[in-house]
């Protein structure tokens, strides 16, 4: 018996380093989808009402920058371009990089796949606040509005979102001994909790108010200025840099949370980190370009089922492909029906579902 | 070294863990035997820090347990849970790849991928490699999450293996495997801590035995004083005889009522 126990014993250095067995690498996934995206933002730069050529768009930038001496070029096209159509598609790389890599980090930390930013009240909270801003702005928010400006709403969408979020986490630590199951629970509830007030101010507003708040809630990225995009770009290329340096961590929660302390991961401090980084980053979208569904919960899934589900492709494949998804949906919210504009919440949800269904169908095909 | 202290730990007032003291110094396999709701579990997890002892204090590696930071420990000691469930499609070797987490920052380099390796070949997995794990058999898996505890420590001197059950859901042969690379691995200087259900492998295997009831230590000791019948019966309410067959170096604990109560009922119906 002892005769197939024994095994010869190998010097370590005779073994092969074997990889980890994965067609793709991940600087490898994560050239090619920085390439497609950027293929997408001149595509979309290039598309809309005021057709721009790909060698007006060189001569244009070109220009811009003093590599060319002469505007080869209309001048309209150059003010379009400069003015209405890049800060658009900047809005829209950051807003989807958000919802991409914030999907994704929560997926993970909930160890649920149907996990996003909405479930720890991150578009509830913004959602609530902006609609009491539409509601309230003229009698009671004077003073906010006049020093914020167009971008009160804004501010006040972020608010809520921060102030859901640190609800539901403060909650969970109340209630609970703060594992992500407790988590997860405190979010539904103060989600439901946060959507009857939400349908009370509907109950409330005025015809105007309502259009007002229905638009809002579908998402739009058509109040894009170059102070929106400075507004939101801190926030989102904040979570896009740091969430990568918790991809480890997050691989080991995948054994589980006593099986990732085993290996050194401080439960309590990742739970922090990933909320605060998708907050930070949700909440300024959601804030600027209103709720978009879909986004963060199927990007996560398609990057899994092309590179793997190593956090190190997921969570930057997360952005960039949530900025692909993004930047090509604004594109055709604003040409589909122009000169008027789709709200972009129903084409990505139109468009994602049956998506999100083939991934599905395609997974279970795969695994028999 | 780990020396426990007399330990308690409780949940709302129900004592699961009473004053337990034992010392394990490496080159030491332990085993940790008892009836169902015994208290191993909960002893192994205080003595990997996931749970905090309520009194009573647990030195380990010359420091108190509780004064250590994760990343410290998780380079010190390995951990093999009784429970593993992933459902992501992480390939066999990721999993193994996970753990050498605690050893290096951005990316492995070579040795941590030969380690990884090595430790697939030791558990009789090398050929799964690129298998998806979810679609690997509950013995596998095992396998693979007991190549993952090797990778972790393989290469710290005198660290120490926490195996909850290191056999669930294993064939006959690799039980025995397993036991075998636990016992290499205390000659090779590590010190393993195993909570053990089957008292054969126990007995062929530890060099000591902490036999729980109700939360407290029974007995403790070598496998030969603690593995009694009369301990035995104490511990799980079941006669054994422990008989010394000529073919075998070692005792064996056979069942000694089962067998007789249902002759006596096939033979009163």
């Amino acid at each position: 018996m002892t005769e197939t126990i024994r095994k010869p014993y190998r010097d370590t250095n005779t073994i092969p380093a074997l990889k980890s067995g994965r067609k793709v690498s991940v600087t490898g996934a994560v050239f090619l989808l920085g390439f497609i995206l950027l293929g997408c933002v001149i595509f979309s730069a290039c598309t809309g009402a005021l057709p721009i050529s790909l060698t007006e768009l060189c001569q244009i930038v070109l220009f811009k920058s003093g590599f060319a001496e002469t505007a080869a070029f209309e001048e309209q096209k150059s003010l379009v371009f400069w003015i209405i159509r890049l800060p658009r598609v900047c809005l829209g790389v950051l807003v989807g990089a958000a919802l991409g890599i914030g999907g994704a980090s929560l997926q993970g930390l909930f160890r649920n796949p149907v996990a996003d930013s909405g479930l720890i009240g991150v578009t509830s909270g913004a959602s609530l606040f902006a609609i009491l801003m539409i509601l309230f702005n003229a009698r009671y928010f004077g003073i906010i509005s006049e020093t914020g400006g167009a971008y009160a709403l804004a501010l006040a969408a972020f608010t809520g979102a921060a102030f859901t979020t640190f609800l539901v986490y403060q909650l969970s630590r109340f209630t609970g001994e703060g594992n992500v199951t407790t988590m997860l629970l405190c979010g539904i509830a103060v989600n439901a909790f946060a959507g009857a007030i939400t349908g009370l101010m509907t109950y409330m507003a005025t015809d105007e108010q309502l259009r007002t708040i229905t638009f809002w809630n579908l998402g739009s990225l058509g109040g894009a200025t170059w102070t929106s995009v400075t507004a939101v770009a801190p926030f989102v290329l904040c979570t896009v840099f740091f969430m990568p340096y918790l991809s480890k961590a997050l691989n080991l929660l995948v054994l589980g949370e006593s099986q990732a302390a085993a290996l050194g991961v401080n439960m309590n401090t990742l739970k922090k980190q990933i909320v605060l980084l998708a907050t930070m980053g949700v909440g300024a979208s959601v804030a600027v370009a209103g709720g978009i569904g879909f986004v963060g919960l199927v990007v996560p899934h398609i990057i899994r089922s092309a590179f793997g589900p190593d956090h190190k492709i997921v969570l930057v494949g997360s952005a960039l492909g949530g900025a692909i998804v993004l930047t090509l949906a604004d594109t055709v919210s604003r040409t589909l029906v122009a000169p008027s504009e789709l709200p972009i919440g129903i084409l990505t949800a139109l468009l994602g579902t049956p998506f999100f269904l083939y991934i599905l169908w395609d997974q279970k095909r795969r695994r028999i | 070294m780990i020396s426990v202290n007399q330990v308690s730990f409780s949940v709302k007032g129900r004592s699961l863990v009473e004053n337990i003291r034992f010392q394990a110094t490496t080159g030491e396999l332990w085993a940790i035997v008892g009836a169902n709701g015994a208290g191993k579990s909960t002893l192994m997890k205080l003595l990997t820090r996931e749970h905090t002892p309520d009194s009573g204090t647990i030195d380990f590696l010359g420091k108190d347990l509780k004064n250590y930071k994760l990343k410290e420990l998780a380079q010190l000691r390995a951990v093999l849970a009784q429970q593993n469930n992933i459902s992501l499609s992480f390939t066999v070797r990721e999993i193994v790849m996970m753990g050498r987490y605690p050893f290096y920052d951005a990316s492995p380099d070579k040795h941590d991928h030969r380690i990884a390796e090595l430790c697939l070949e030791k558990t009789g997995m090398a050929a799964f490699g690129n298998r998806l794990f979810p679609t690997l058999s509950g013995g596998e898996q095992q396998r693979v999450q007991l190549a993952r505890t090797l990778a972790q420590i393989w290469e710290v001197k005198g660290g120490y293996l926490f195996l909850d059950e290191p056999t669930t859901g294993m064939d006959l042969l690799h039980q025995y495997e397993t036991f075998q690379l636990a016992k290499e691995m205390t000659i090779k200087g590590f010190g393993v801590i195993a909570v053990v259900h089957d008292l054969n492998l126990a007995l062929q295997y530890a060099d000591k035995v902490l036999m729980m009831k109700d939360g407290k230590a029974l007995s403790a000791g070598t496998p030969e004083t603690v593995l009694t019948e009369g301990n035995i019966k104490d511990a799980f309410g079941l006669s054994v005889r422990i008989i010394q067959p000529e073919s075998t170096p070692f005792p064996v604990i056979v069942p000694d009522t089962a067998y007789k109560n249902n002759v006596e009922n096939i033979n009163s119906l």
